[in-house]
Parts: C-alpha cells; sequence; structure tokens
C-alpha cells in the first residue's frame, strides 16, 4: 500500500480548529508527564476545569484507565454536592481517588468564619496540599489552572519547578521550549503540570458543552438558600453556617461561576439553567471570572505571593 | 477573552457552533523597551472591545499611579505581570496572551526586548507561526530590530509582519514608512525569511491600522493589523515525511499493545506500512485509536495511540517512518546552539539531549562559531554564555534519528540538560547535515564483479590485502610515518597506494571544507578508495587526523572490519603544537580554521586501536617496524 505523504494531501485533511490543538496539546502533556515520571497524581477540585482535565487525562489513556490516582485536598468545608460529583466521577472512571484533610487545622478548629480568609486558605489548602504531596512522595502534581486566569499566571510554565518546600521562585524556572518538557528532579522537588495553561474560558465552557462533560450542579442556576456580606452573596450549604445577628437564609435563583469552601465563594445572581445560557451569561459579563474568589480579593499580587509558598 | 458578537445574546448556540470552527493562531510581538509592544497588544484588545470592565477599571487605577502615557489610558498596563517586575516598570519573562475575534483564536507570547532578549524570545518563538516586528519610526531599523528579525528566521517562524509604529511622531510620514521598509528590505537579504515580510504603518497609542484604519494614513491601502492577523494562512507547518516519535508504550490489558503519541508530520493512515527505528523492522498499521473513534488518516499534531499488526518490539523514543521516507541517524549532529543558561557552555562536558521523546547523554564537541548577534557576521568562540548563539557540533552517546530543524520543527530540535542541576541549559536546532554516508545508492545500480580471485592476488602479490589508518593530531608524524612505511613496504616488494588527507583536500576533496561534517566526508572518499584498493589486493597506507571516534568506526565498516587497522600515533599536544609543521595551530588560535583538533575541537582518542606508537620520544623508523610487525603477526604479508 502506498502512503500518501505528500504535501498535497493536507490541504484537503479536515482544518483542525483551535479546540482539537488544544486537546492534542493537553495530551502530549499529559503523556509526558506519565513517561518522565515515577509518581504523578492529578489534582482534582471538582471544578470545571478540574472536569476537563480529568476527561483529557481519560483520553490520553484510552483504551486504558488513568495511571495515576486523583487528589483532593478537603478542607471540610466544601459544598455538599461537590463531594457527591467526586466520589461519583472517580467511581465511573474506577480511578484512585485520595482524599487529604489538615487533621492539625480540624484539631484546632480551624474555620473560614473565625480565622479570616487568609489563614483559613494557608492552614486547610497551601498547608494541607504539601502534606498530601509529602506524604504520597509524588513527583509530579496535575493542577487545572490556566494562564489567562489572572496575571501572575501568564507566564507560568507548562512544567512548573517546585523546590523542596514546595516554593515556586519566578526567577528559577526553566525555559519551556517548542513541545518539550523537562521533567527532571531532585528528589523531593517536583513538577506542577498545567496540561490547560492555553486554554481559556470559553474554551474550557465550549469544551465541555462538545464533549458532554459533566459538572457540579451548582454551576447552574437554582433557587438556593443565601446570605448577602459586603456585596457577596454567600450560600448556606450546611447548619454550620454562622449566621451575623439578624441575618437571615434568604432563596436566591443564583449559580456559580467557581468553586471552592462554601463560606468564602461568591454567587451571582442568574436564570441560566442550561449550559448555553450559562456561556451567554459569561459572554455578556462585564467583570472577569476570578472576581467572585475572595482570596484574590486581599491584595494586588497576592495571587503570586500565595503560589510562592506552594498554594496552586 | 472573546469577541463581542451579536449572536452571543440572540443566538448562543449559533455563536457557539460558529466559535466552535475557528482555527488558532501564535504569535510574537518583538520590539524593545519602548517601541509600543505592550500599547500594541493593548490597542488590539482594546478596539476589539475585548476587555472586560473590571480590567479597564484597573488599568485607568493603574494608570494615574504608575502610567507612563501621561495621564492618558496606558494600555500597556494590561500587559505587565508579576509584582516585582511591575515596580521595576519592566517585564522579564515571556507572558502569553489569549483572545478571539469573530475569525480566530489568537495567542500571543509578549516577550521582553532588554536583555535577556535573546532567551525569552527563542522561548517564545519557538510554538509560534507569526512575528511582529514592532520598529519605531523615529529611529527606524535598529540593531535590535536585526536581532529580532535574526532570532524570527532563526527558529523558523513563516510569516513576518514588520510594524512601523509611532506614526504619529513622524507627521503619518509615507516617506518615512518607505524609507524603513526599503532599509529593512534591504538588510532582510541576509535572513533566511521564509515568506517576504509584509510591512504596515500603525500608531499603537492613537489606533490607526491596528483594529481601525484611522483617518490619518489614507496613503495607506490595508488591511489593517488586526485584519491581516485573521486572515493569513497558517499552513500546517510540517508537510511531508511521516514522523511520529513514540511518546508512550501503552499495554493496559493483555489484548490491546498501542504505541501513544502526537504525529510530528505527516500522514498516517490504517494500512500504511512503517518502519520503527532505530530497529528498522518493518510492519503496518492496523488502527489509529482515539477517545473519540478510530482515525482513517491522521496528519500533524494529532495525539493518537497506534496499533501494528506485528508483535514488533518498540519502546518510547522510537520513531515510525514510512521505510522509503527515513529521518537521518547519527551520533553527531551540526547545530545552531542558543544558549539559555546563567552558566556557560562547557564543551566537553557531558549534558542531557532531549529530542523527539528521548533523552540521550552527549556533548559540544566542536564549537565552529558564535554569531555576533548585531552585526550577524560568525566570530570565533571557545564556548558560548547566556544568550549568545553558535554553531557548534553536538556528539551523543547514542544515534539520534532527527531532520534538519528547516524542515521539522520537532525531530529538527533539541534541548540540553545538566546532569546535575536539571536545568535547561540551552536549545538546538539541527542544520542540514547532507552527509554522504547516508545517502542510499539508486536501486537500479549493481556491482560489477570481477574475474579475478582473492587467492590469484594474494599468491601474484604475495600478501593479503588491508588498511592501515594512521590517526592522530596534526604534528603527530602521520604524513611523514606514511611516506616511510610506503618505502619499507615497497623495498620489500609489497604492492601497496599511500592516501594523505592533505593530498586527497588537493584534488578529489578539493570542494571540502574543515568542519566535522567535512573531515567525515573526506574520510568516506578515503574509505572508499580503500575499499577498491583492497578489493583489487593492494596495502593501503592512510594519513588522516581522523579525530572522530564514530566516523573512524564508519570508515571501518565501509573498508571492512577484518582488514582494517587503526594505528594511533600518539605525540603530546604541546609537541605537536611545538612540531606545527604547517603553521596549522598558529592559523587555529587565531581562529582562522574553524574545528581543529586540539584547538578548537575534540580528538577522540582511538579506545582500542590494533597499536599506539609513541611518535614524541621513539625514533621514527623503529615505529615504522612495529607496524611492520603487526601486519606480519596479523598475516596480511605473507612470507
Ligand atoms: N621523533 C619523531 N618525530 C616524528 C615522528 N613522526 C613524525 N615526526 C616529525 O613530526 C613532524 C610533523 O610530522 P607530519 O608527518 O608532518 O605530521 P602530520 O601533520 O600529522 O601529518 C615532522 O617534523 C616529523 O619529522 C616520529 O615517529 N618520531
Amino acid at each position: 500500500m502506498t502512503p500518501s505523504m505528500t504535501a498535497d494531501a493536507l490541504p484537503d485533511a479536515p482544518r483542525r480548529t483551535h479546540l482539537q490543538q488544544l486537546e492534542d496539546e493537553s495530551i502530549h502533556i499529559i503523556r509526558e508527564v506519565v513517561a518522565q515520571f515515577e509518581r504523578p497524581v492529578m489534582l482534582y477540585s471538582i471544578g470545571k476545569d478540574s472536569g476537563v482535565m480529568l476527561r483529557l487525562a481519560e483520553k490520553a489513556f484510552h483504551p486504558g484507565k488513568l495511571p495515576f490516582p486523583l487528589l483532593h485536598v478537603d478542607t471540610t468545608w466544601k459544598f455538599k454536592d461537590m463531594i457527591a460529583h467526586r466520589n461519583r466521577m472517580a467511581e465511573e472512571l474506577g480511578v484512585e481517588l485520595i482524599v487529604h484533610t489538615n487533621q492539625d487545622g480540624v484539631a484546632t478548629g480551624i474555620n473560614p468564619f473565625d480565622h479570616g480568609s487568609k489563614n483559613y486558605t494557608d492552614i486547610m489548602k497551601t498547608q494541607a496540599l504539601k502534606q498530601a504531596l509529602d506524604a504520597g512522595g509524588y513527583d509530579a502534581a496535575f493542577g487545572g489552572a490556566r494562564r489567562d486566569e489572572e496575571k501572575s499566571r501568564a507566564k507560568e510554565r507548562v512544567f512548573s519547578f517546585r523546590d523542596k518546600h514546595h516554593r515556586w521562585d519566578p526567577k528559577n524556572q526553566r525555559p519551556e521550549l517548542w513541545s518539550f518538557y523537562n521533567g527532571r528532579v531532585h528528589p523531593g522537588e517536583s513538577i506542577r503540570v498545567f496540561p490547560l495553561s492555553n486554554w481559556t474560558e470559553l474554551d474550557i465552557w465550549q469544551y465541555i458543552w462538545l464533549e458532554e462533560i459533566p459538572l457540579v450542579p451548582l454551576y447552574y442556576s437554582a433557587l438556593r438558600p443565601t446570605v448577602e456580606r459586603d456585596g457577596t452573596l454567600i450560600m448556606v450549604d450546611d447548619d454550620r453556617f454562622r449566621f451575623e445577628p439578624g441575618e437571615e437564609p434568604v432563596d436566591r435563583m443564583i449559580r456559580f461561576r467557581t468553586l471552592g469552601c462554601y463560606p468564602l465563594s461568591g454567587a451571582v445572581e442568574s436564570t441560566a439553567t442550561t449550559l448555553p445560557q450559562i456561556i451567554q451569561e459569561m459572554l455578556l459579563a462585564t467583570r472577569s471570572e476570578r472576581e467572585g474568589r475572595v482570596i484574590d480579593h486581599d491584595q494586588a499580587g497576592s495571587m503570586e505571593e500565595k503560589k510562592k509558598e506552594g498554594y496552586f | 477573552m472573546s469577541h463581542q458578537s451579536e449572536l452571543i445574546a440572540t443566538d448562543i448556540e449559533a455563536y457557539l457552533a460558529e466559535h466552535e470552527q475557528k482555527d488558532l493562531l501564535r504569535f510574537l510581538t518583538c520590539g524593545s523597551v519602548d517601541d509600543g509592544k505592550s500599547t500594541l497588544i493593548g490597542r488590539l484588545l482594546h478596539d476589539s472591545h475585548l476587555l472586560y470592565e473590571d480590567q479597564l477599571a484597573a488599568v485607568e487605577a493603574e494608570s494615574t499611579t504608575m502610567g507612563s502615557a501621561g495621564g492618558e489610558l496606558d494600555l500597556a498596563l494590561l500587559m505587565d505581570g508579576l509584582k516585582a517586575e511591575r515596580e521595576q516598570g519592566i517585564t522579564i519573562d515571556v507572558a502569553y496572551r489569549y483572545f478571539s475575534t469573530s475569525r480566530r483564536k489568537f495567542i500571543i507570547a509578549d516577550t521582553p526586548g532588554h536583555e535577556q532578549y535573546t532567551r525569552n524570545m527563542v522561548t517564545g518563538a519557538s510554538t509560534c507561526d507569526l512575528a511582529i516586528i514592532l520598529v519605531d519610526a523615529r529611529h527606524g531599523v535598529q540593531a535590535q530590530t536585526k536581532r529580532h528579525s535574526y532570532l524570527t528566521s532563526l527558529l523558523g517562524i513563516e510569516n513576518t509582519v514588520v510594524a512601523i509604529n509611532k506614526m504619529d511622531l513622524v507627521d503619518h510620514s509615507k516617506e518615512r514608512f518607505e524609507e524603513i521598509r526599503d532599509h529593512y528590505l534591504e538588510f532582510a537579504e541576509r535572513l533566511d525569511l521564509k515568506k517576504a515580510p509584509w510591512f504596515i504603518p500603525i500608531s499603537a497609542l492613537k489606533g490607526d491600522w491596528v483594529v481601525d484604519p484611522g483617518t490619518n494614513m489614507t496613503w495607506f491601502d490595508g488591511p489593517t493589523l488586526m485584519e491581516h492577523l485573521e486572515t493569513v494562512p497558517v499552513t500546517v507547518p510540517e508537510d511531508g515525511d511521516l514522523r511520529f516519535p513514540v511518546q508512550l508504550v501503552r499495554r493496559p490489558d493483555l489484548t490491546f499493545r498501542g504505541f501513544a503519541g502526537t504525529v510530528a508530520s505527516g500522514v498516517v493512515h490504517p494500512g500504511d506500512e512503517v518502519m520503527v527505528l532505530p530497529s528498522g523492522v518493518v510492519t503496518t498499521v492496523d488502527r489509529l485509536v482515539t477517545f473519540n473513534g478510530d482515525l482513517d488518516e491522521a496528519g500533524p499534531g494529532t495525539a493518537l495511540t497506534m496499533t501494528l499488526t506485528d508483535e514488533v518490539d518498540v519502546s518510547r523514543g522510537d520513531v515510525l517512518v514510512h521505510p522509503e521516507r527515513r529521518p537521518q541517524r547519527s551520533h553527531e549532529v551540526d547545530a545552531m546552539v542558543v544558549w539559555m543558561s546563567e552558566t556557560d557552555m562547557a564543551p566537553g562536558k557531558e549534558y542531557l539531549v532531549q529530542q523527539a521523546n528521548r533523552i540521550v547523554p552527549g556533548r559540544i564537541t566542536t564549537m565552529a562559531h558564535r554569531i555576533d548577534i548585531n552585526t550577524l557576521e560568525p566570530e570565533a568562540a571557545a564556548g558560548l554564555a547566556v544568550n549568545e548563539i553558535g554553531r557548534c557540533t553536538v556528539t551523543c552517546d547514542q544515534q539520534l534519528l532527527f531532520d534538519a530543524y528547516e524542515r521539522n520543527r520537532t525531530t529538527g530540535a533539541f534541548i540540553l540538560v545538566d546532569r546535575l542541576s536539571n536545568a535547561t541549559m540551552a536549545a538546538g536546532m539541527i542544520l542540514p547535515q547532507d552527509s554522504a554516508w547516508d545517502v542510499q545508492p539508486d536501486e537500479h545500480l549493481q556491482r560489477h564483479l570481477s574475474q579475478i580471485t582473492v587467492a590469484e592476488r594474494e599468491s601474484r602479490y604475495g600478501q593479503r590485502p588491508c588498511t592501515v589508518l594512521l590517526t592522530g593530531l596534526t604534528g603527530a608524524g602521520k604524513s611523514t610515518t606514511a611516506v616511510a612505511l610506503e618505502r619499507r613496504l615497497f623495498d620489500a616488494g609489497r604492492a601497496t597506494l599511500r592516501i594523505d588527507g592533505e593530498d586527497l583536500r588537493l584534488g578529489m576533496s578539493r570542494d571540502l571544507g574543515f568542519s566535522a561534517q567535512e573531515r567525515s566526508e573526506n574520510l568516506r572518499r578515503m574509505a572508499e578508495v580503500a575499499r577498491l584498493a583492497n578489493e583489487s589486493g593492494i596495502i593501503v597506507i592512510a594519513a588522516f587526523a581522523a579525530p572522530k571516534a564514530d566516523v573512524r568506526d564508519r570508515a571501518r565498516e565501509l573498508v571492512g572490519p577484518e582488514r582494517f587497522l587503526i594505528v594511533h600515533l600518539d605525540a603530546p599536544v604541546e609537541v605537536a603544537r611545538q612540531r606545527d609543521p604547517e603553521g596549522l595551530y598558529e592559523a587555529a588560535d587565531r581562529g582562522e580554521i574553524p574545528q581543529f583538533p586540539g584547538v578548537s575541537a575534540t580528538y577522540d582518542v582511538p579506545e582500542n586501536p590494533d597499536l599506539t606508537l609513541d611518535t614524541a620520544t621513539v625514533d621514527q623508523a623503529d615505529n615504522v617496524e612495529r607496524i611492520i610487525d603487526l601486519l606480519t603477526e596479523r598475516g596480511f604479508l605473507t612470507p
């Protein structure tokens, strides 16, 4: 059989759309991690980006299963719906799920109400993540961050080097050229890998729509009990919620653009109950996505500070 | 960010269907500090209505505290990144930006123009299809314009846009625009640009010809910069020969064994005959497996898992190709290397060479020259420091399978990694190696056999033919020893042919220079002649520096290992230097002879020579007798 291998064959080949190109690039990155590392793990945050990352991983190893476990850092304050979704996905894909909670934090009663978002996040997320990574001896950890999310991420590498203390040094990152990724590390050091680096928020939504990727219901609008604080709508997800004097839960049609710990997640009022409606609202919105995340508000450049400390 | 389309509000599903079909353009913006790069990107986004209100509000606020646009909206502030850099007022890395219009999705690699430019620009350029080179209309083509253009061509970026900015400061002068354009074109003749550059006059600050034509330069026909970006064809960068570097071998269960990877170039179909390299085993493609179903055809960039009809041995780093379109293979490649680390290049030191899913130990064995990035002229250099570019020979412990970078941006590129620090030290682009060693003769050619038997020749000449390679540094005594040995054999009634490397260069190899590649070719020609002579019963004495072990190995293979003898003429380099018969060391020191073994290139001391002669202290006549003894002992000189 004569293979057609001339340049002439190509213009007739279907043009590859940006989503196909992004998908192929991400699959290449995910496979590269499995090829280069001994103990990779995928950080699964249950959100929409994690959902896309998980699907890409499935694609990368089809028809086999994922050759690495999922890791969820559970602060114990996640939405109930998130936990249910997490367990369902792990079961459907037949993948090992590791859930880690900072027990020291739990023992000292750390919570988002009394300790402020900065302390709470540091102890229950950043410290917890480091504990989990150290305990597993992981040399590579996938994260679902995108470069378009925030200014300091625009220059993040796909393979982001972390020292023994999980610290990120913006001055000491490896140049990244072509599709070559240098994943060599010494014992104790690790690489955070961001296969979604080149995806935008719209790409993520479009891909979820095309691929019918299951989402946590909280992304869709529904009548949910809420209180309003400093202009932010917080959902009352369980009876641990601390009401201020005079506060009453009010049912509002709300949904979330990003998911995290329920006391720290700002909801938006919305009527969008289908994916196209969500995308429509997103495209017509006048504020960029991370506005809804309380932790980024603290100060300009706060994300960068957190990254240096080991947060994703 | 997305384009503000009417459809978003009226028919979101139609909008999504439209958006899904967009392709992708990755481009690079290059300019020096103050050329207006960040302003241009900000302008592209702002005028395409791609900014969110909160982003605009932040920029407005920052414009008053740290803007440099004199109170005006400083669009450059949108583009900066890390905090420390923001405070210093400079960006120090590659930042990626994303936007889409109704026609295309774009990824911008934004690289700064200050002293780390080479490293950052090369990084950003490695994945781009197009480069925008910004020129300040007041200053015209500057040294940095040339640098940026050179790097663009070095990295093989197909499309170049020369955007002549700040036209508002030169009265929107058409003459000034044309003057700069002509000046640029004159200089660009020295570059290896794939396509003619496209020129446009703009004002990033005021907006003329960026997204809207404006009214100040009606003498320009357009299109606008944005329209050009939206419509320039992005051809598949790597057409031609199939290259499928195997990334992972997948064996999820006993029934399935597949080879996962991304097609680097070419097109593959089920049923294609493919060869596994380096083993050379030929087999057939069975399926092209993806999560969304098997493919009938896969082209460049497609990530898939291939299954083969036969149980053949394949591992990561192997390359699957169509058998009649093979890549080159060699231990040694000539390449343009960009040094990226603050730690200087150490020629001869072992690095890891990462190329097309292979990681093999290797070293810089020859430093041919460094490029003066301001004049683009080659200059002598012993190594490279950060941000320097040079032409080097890289020698690996295992053979690389590669194509020239100009043909293939995946199999033609590599990075060098430090074994101890694990840092990425350098990026390399492999030059065309046109080595005649690898050329396959036309298959219709036939060999014409002699009627004279080997035994007949042996009894006529009283010898069994062999080739004695006298190898060593210049000044070690190869030529004079060869002459003496020839005399000695002739007087004993033997039939000989003496081939001196220098004599060959005066005639048959007068087309060759002294690069590693050309030295290799000179030795190949010697080996071809030696084989003919040996086949005719003649003993060959070859005097060649032959500094590279793998080239000597190839010569041995060609002549026949059983009759190829390596005699190493061993004189310390100080002694050889002192003799310096033709003033060559001095010339090499002055940089006049590139890649000179013992000065600017290494000499691989033979590991298992048939004989080593001390030519520094032992008499030449005695050394000749030792060669005679060797030939006698091995039975080449029958009594
Ligand atoms: N003592 C000694 N000198 C030698 C020997 N072989 C060559 N020489 C001297 O070394 C110098 C350089 O020799 P030449 O054959 O031109 O070196 P080439 O550049 O390697 O071909 C001449 O002056 C020779 O006489 C040897 O075996 N012993």
